[in-house]
Parts: structure tokens; C-alpha cells; sequence
């Protein structure tokens, strides 16, 4: 920021006299930092949330069902859901799309966990184009990244399908009806109950997931703004800059970290 | 960093500087493969979630520092962001402790 000296009095320089930004960053970038650390604020009240309903079950490998194996590695093999205790994530989420019935534990969401990385790095280098004023390269690592958001939220989208409807066997739960509690076998999860654990499981599940893919798909929509803004060449004019594409590629990095603790908690924890 | 946008020549490109990135990268996939590996090859357990808690905050601090270009900004800057977010980790381990609390009033009392 230039501090164009007056004709009349000497100005007087220093870190308290005007003319200087705050921690030597832009207004947005600054408030970017800001928003993003009480975005943090959110997701860390979900997590902990997540945190005491998650430990105020049974886990499995404490349960009554599973002390009855010899090893820790036999009680894993011999997994069985029940609302009795909390699941094991990777015997829940073992599923991949095409190859119904195989189980492929963690690897669909390994998989989405790379997907997303992969467009924070894309992300990144179009904010390095940006500081050499490379329009052609911020517009396509820009792409790259916004079409990494989008195969996100599909793989996404998928996961969420497969849990609600859940599997063939499904899961017997007590279900108030009529008046009175009856047995009934449930597929899939709601928000209320879940054939495969106790109700918070499928209910943090979808709040958290949700609560990040809703910042995902946000973020691709700010990215798309962003890109169009890029490909009119706004950025190009004399006078202005690429620092917008560095300022939503910090709340892109903030999607990708807040997908790191998730992922995580939710299904390594 | 506003400066970073001021130095070059109208007209002219540099050469892109990538090292860096593709170097975080690497480092953020080799900790995310070794986090796979400790899923299926260790018993479950405190001391695994103490690791998979550990190689998280790893590859946070690549994420916030490379990436979100924090480690080359100034640093009140640095420690505006850090400060906080440490006591909200710090938080978020306590309602861990918490929760197992409940757990022991809930089945052991």
C-alpha cells in the first residue's frame, strides 16, 4: 500500500500512524483468516459433539458380545452390528461403487480423502499462477480443482445413498407403534435409528458429513465464480491482482483440512 | 503478501516454482498411506487413536503452514490463528476424556 507523503507537514511513519494493514495482510485475506478460524469454531463444537456421544457407548472391542473371543483380532473378524455398542467404522463403510458385495474396507472413502488432497494441491498451484500472473494456468489448475469438489460431493452423494439404504439383512430395532414397542427389521439409517449401531452413529454421520459437504459444495461454487472471473480476465487489468484466487484457495485448504480431522475421527477413531 | 503481486514486469511469465507444493504433497500422502497401513495392521486401541490423532495434527500443520501459506506470513499473524485453534484442540480432547466419563457413569455406577 503506497503512503503518498503530504505537501504541508512532515507524515509520521510507524507501526501505529495509518497507512499500514494489520499483520501486513490485505483486509479480505485477513477476514478470510477470521472467518475461517470461527468456521473451525463450528466444526470443532460438531466434533465435540461427536466426541462425548461417541464415548458414552460401548465400543465394540469393550462390549459384552466381543469379550466372549479370545483375541481382539478374532472379535474384529467376527463383527456384528447391533445398538448394543458403537461399530467398528471400517466393517460399516466397506463398500465401493460397481462391486456390490465385496468388502473393501475404508477404501472408497481413502479414495475420496485423495480426491479431495489432489484438488487442494490443484488449488494451490493455481494460486502460485497467480503470482506469476499466468492466466492460463490459474484458469486450469482452477478447473482441476473445481472438478475435484464436484467428483467429491459424488462420491459423497454415493456413500450417503449406500448408508440410507443399508443392507439386505438389515437389523431388528424396537419401533414404537400404535401404542406400544414392536420388533421390526430396519435397512439403512435415518436420523432417529440406524441397523448399524446405536442412533448417534448414523446421526453424526450425517451432520457432520453434511455440515463439510455443504462447505464443499460452497467452495465449488465460489471456485466456479472465481474461475469465471479469471477466464474475463478481471484479474489481468493494470492495477489489480490474482489475490482472490489466493484468498478462496484458503477456503478451499480449509475444506481439505476439516475433511483430514473428519475423516479421522469419524471412520479411523 | 500484497507485495508478492507487485514485482513483476507487465507482460512477462515466470517459471512456475512447484517444488514445494509437490514436496507437501508427497509428505501429506505418505502419512495418509501410513494411517491406512496402522487401520488395518494395529490392534484398536487407546494408543491407536493416540497416533492417528498425532499424524492428523502432522498433516494439518503441512495444510495450514504450505498450503494456506501460514509458515511465511508474519507472525502475529501465525499465532492469531495458532492460539486459538490450540485451545479448541485441547477442547476437543477434554469432551474426549468427557465422554468416557459418561460412559463410566452411564455402565460402572
Amino acid at each position: 500500500m503506497a503512503h503518498s507523503a503530504t505537501v504541508s507537514t512532515p507524515s509520521k511513519t510507524g507501526t501505529w500512524f495509518g497507512g499500514k494493514e494489520p499483520f501486513n495482510a490485505s483486509y479480505g485475506k485477513l477476514m478470510m483468516w477470521y472467518f475461517l478460524l470461527s468456521d473451525a469454531f463450528s466444526f470443532s463444537g460438531l466434533l465435540i459433539a461427536y466426541a462425548v456421544l461417541r464415548f458414552k457407548e460401548i465400543g465394540y472391542y469393550n462390549s459384552e458380545f466381543a469379550k466372549q473371543f479370545g483375541s481382539i483380532k478374532e472379535a474384529g473378524a467376527k463383527f456384528v452390528a447391533s445398538d448394543a455398542y458403537w461399530p467398528i467404522p471400517e466393517k460399516i463403510f466397506d463398500a465401493f461403487p460397481f462391486f456390490h458385495g465385496q468388502h473393501l474396507p475404508l477404501v472408497f472413502v481413502g479414495l475420496m480423502t485423495f480426491i479431495l488432497i489432489m484438488s487442494s494441491v490443484t488449488m494451490v498451484l493455481a494460486v502460485e499462477a497467480g503470482h506469476r500472473r499466468d492466466r492460463a494456468d490459474v484458469e486450469k489448475w482452477m478447473l482441476w480443482t473445481i472438478l475435484g469438489g464436484i467428483t467429491f460431493l459424488g462420491c459423497q452423494a454415493w456413500e450417503w445413498t449406500h448408508f440410507i439404504m443399508g443392507t439386505d439383512q438389515g437389523a431388528v430395532r424396537s419401533v414404537w407403534m400404535n401404542g406400544e414397542w414392536v420388533q421390526k427389521t430396519i435397512h439403512g439409517a435415518n436420523l432417529t435409528m440406524n441397523e448399524y449401531g446405536p442412533a448417534p452413529f448414523a446421526f453424526c454421520f450425517f451432520t457432520i458429513t453434511g455440515f463439510h459437504g455443504f462447505h464443499v459444495l460452497s467452495g465449488v461454487f465460489i471456485n466456479l465464480v472465481i474461475f469465471y472471473n479469471t477466464a474475463l480476465g478481471i484479474y489481468d487489468r493494470p492495477g489489480r491482482n490474482y489475490e482472490m484466487v489466493e484468498k478462496v484457495g484458503l477456503y478451499w485448504h480449509f475444506v481439505d483440512l476439516v475433511w483430514v480431522f473428519v475423516f479421522t475421527f469419524f471412520y479411523l477413531v | 503478501m500484497a507485495n508478492v503481486y507487485e514485482n513483476l514486469p507487465a507482460g512477462e511469465v515466470a517459471k512456475p516454482q512447484t517444488k514445494v507444493i509437490w514436496r507437501t504433497f508427497w509428505i501429506l500422502f505418505v502419512v495418509t498411506s501410513l494411517e491406512f497401513l496402522l487401520a488395518f495392521t494395529m490392534p484398536a486401541g487407546t494408543l491407536r487413536t493416540l497416533i492417528f490423532v498425532l499424524m492428523t495434527l502432522v498433516k494439518a500443520f503441512y495444510i495450514v503452514a504450505e498450503f494456506m501459506h501460514l509458515k511465511h506470513e508474519v507472525k502475529g499473524l501465525v499465532y492469531a490463528i495458532l492460539v486459538p485453534t490450540i485451545f479448541v484442540i485441547w477442547l476437543i480432547g477434554a469432551m474426549f476424556i468427557e465422554g468416557g466419563s459418561i460412559y463410566d457413569l452411564i455402565h460402572n455406577f
